[in-house]
């Protein structure tokens, strides 16, 4: 998701090259940038670009997969769902914290989402259609995330490294949970099986796009990989997501739907397809099949709850005056 | 057979709920309250499935907790109505909450001192830990809506008024749940009166609220007669499992 989060990211600085230069040693050192630290104004913008991006992803993230928490076929799997979707939220919570230390609200960055300032992870405006989604996109696209999000604990600024930690120990447990429900479909009836091949139709393709356009076309990836922000291109992630996935889909059955999908010996991983570029930016770009519901569900949920926040604001207040009265 | 009825209920109660409160995922007034739901869903839930699996081997016919969460249609449910009821808004769901977990948290506590079932017992000691969190969470709420704005208080005082007359039932047996109270099994549910009140009255003073006088309570959820609303909360929640007849998941 992250790669996504610096598509037109602007890392320009007016700083001067001695400033630079000794962020640039601090960097090179593997030192870790704390919040309070001095640090090019790039660097910041950044940032909370990214981390917000990757913040309103998991929030976003929250609806597709909350589609199916009433419909789950049992109670187990719908126990592990509420929880998952749960973590979701948690990791939204963790990175809009991790956001505000770099001196943006919570407030400010909903505003941007909701105004489609900011944008979040396209792969959540695809919808969910069957219950084989559920399975499909723990399997594949928290396996993505995860490719993108472990480099991420590495990332030179403190507090978005520590949060990356806890958040790919949760992801890593999705995606081991979505593919234990993609197996229990391709091993159960002719109908489960079947709707675990369309989910997987349906979901290949948008998941290798989570990585990012191609490395000759990313414009803004030299500086963060100079930052240390970011440590893998796009190109290396998806190719280490494809090499890791092909293998696990042929043991469930399935099939990848990329019929240019084979085995290089040379360079010891798989060439795939052409991907369609048309489709990923028009969905960056907002005009992806969910994009109009998911952010009308997110306002919704934001202009239905004001009233509940402005009475704990108040309520917090009253006992303040009381309190005060009081002593 | 009277006893696997009982634990149905239980069961039905809390799945019910659990269920209703799950609606809210991704839709909650803020990120807190997105993390909040589902924590309280899945202590529901969680309950429901222990207290499915154990009904299900004293009836001892091989119902799994799925075939008697799944298979049953709205007239076999037997859930009390007040856990039924929608969402509404905020202030409803958290009141709703309140009630259902003033009345637990007695009935699991008096469960660990009387039961002679050692699953039920179980269920007990870890579900009377999880009420006592989910009345101080919901209780909060109400008391900071209820005093909070106009437009709060307006809101809480429609809640109260829309879900009180469901709260007697919390403390009716029907006959299946009385035979499980003289078997030693569970507690007697009019003798929670006293403790139910205690909390809500406590909470109602500092939420400047009043509970109503209820000439007509609405009972009928233990002989199957819910709302219409029931039926639309089970045909979503069982529909994936009822199309594909004896398939694992």
């Amino acid at each position: 998701m992250y790669s996504q989060g610096l598509i037109g990211a602007d890392g320009s600085t007016t700083e001067t090259q001695e400033f630079l230069d000794a962020f640039q040693k601090r960097i090179d050192a593997e030192e870790k940038i704390e919040p309070t630290d001095a640090m090019p104004e790039g660097y910041r913008r950044t940032l909370v670009r990214q981390i917000g991006q990757h913040a309103h992803s998991e929030i976003v993230g929250m609806l597709p997969e909350g589609n199916w928490i009433t419909r789950a076929p049992s109670l187990r799997r719908k126990a592990a769902l509420l929880a998952k979707v749960q973590d979701e939220g948690g990791h939204g919570l963790y990175l809009y914290s991790a956001a505000e230390t770099l001196g943006v609200s919570r407030e400010q960055m909903t505003e941007e989402l909701h105004s489609g300032k900011a944008k979040y992870s396209s792969i959540f405006n695809y919808p969910t259609l069957t219950w084989a989604d559920i399975g499909i996109i723990g399997w594949l696209v928290d396996g993505a995330a995860i490719m993108n999000q472990i480099p991420l604990c590495r990332c030179s600024f403190g507090p978005y490294a520590r949060a990356m930690i806890r958040v790919c120990k949760e992801e890593s447990f999705h995606q081991r949970q979505g593919y234990e429900i993609v197996m229990t479909l391709a091993q159960g009836t002719p109908e489960q099986k079947a709707m675990a091949q369309d989910a997987l139709n349906r979901w290949w393709w948008p998941s290798i796009m989570m990585f990012g356009p191609h490395d000759a076309d990313s414009q803004h990836s030299d500086q963060s990989m100079a930052w240390k922000i970011k440590r893998f291109s796009n190109d290396e992630l998806r190719q280490k997501f494809i090499d890791a996935t092909v293998p696990q889909a042929e043991y469930l059955g399935l099939t990848i739907p990329d019929p240019d999908l084979k085995w290089n010996e040379e360079k010891q991983g798989y060439d795939h397809g052409r991907i369609d570029w048309d489709e990923f930016w028009r969905v960056v770009k907002g005009h992806g099949p969910m994009a109009r519901d998911r952010i009308k569900d997110r306002k919704a949920a934001w202009d239905n709850g004001a009233w509940v926040r402005e009475a704990a604001l108040a309520h917090a207040e009253k006992r303040r005056t009381r309190k005060m009265a009081a002593e | 057979m009277a006893i696997f009825e009982a634990i149905l209920e239980l069961a039905d109660d809390h799945l019910v709920l659990g269920h209703r409160i799950s609606e809210w995922c991704g839709h909650a007034p803020m990120l807190e309250e997105d993390l909040a739901m589902p924590n309280m869903a899945l202590d529901l839930i969680g309950t429901s499935r222990t207290l499915y699996d154990h009904a299900g081997k004293l009836e001892g016919k091989g119902q799994s907790e799925d075939d008697l969460a799944y298979l049953r249609g709205e007239r076999e449910y037997r859930n009390c109505l007040l856990v039924e009821r929608p969402n509404e808004d905020f202030a409803h769901t958290m009141l709703r909450s309140l009630y259902f977990a003033a009345f637990m948290r007695p009935y699991w506590l008096k469960t660990l001192e009387m039961t002679n079932d050692e699953t039920v017992r179980g269920v007990a000691g870890k579900a009377e830990k999880e009420m006592a969190y989910h009345i101080r969470h919901a209780g909060e709420w109400v008391i900071r809506l209820g005093d909070g704005t106009e437009e709060s208080a307006a809101r809480m005082r429609d809640a109260v008024a829309a879900l009180h007359i469901y709260t007697d039932e919390l403390f009716e047996s029907s006959p299946a749940a009385a035979e499980a109270e003289r078997a030693g099994v569970l507690p007697v549910r009019a003798d929670l009166r006293a403790a139910w009140d205690e909390v809500i009255g406590q909470v109602f003073a500092e939420a400047f609220l009043e509970a109503p006088e209820v000439p007509y309570p609405q009972t009928g959820g233990r002989k199957g007669l819910h709302g219409e609303g029931l039926g639309h909360l089970l045909a979503e929640m069982q529909s994936v499992y009822r199309a594909h007849p004896g398939a694992t998941w």
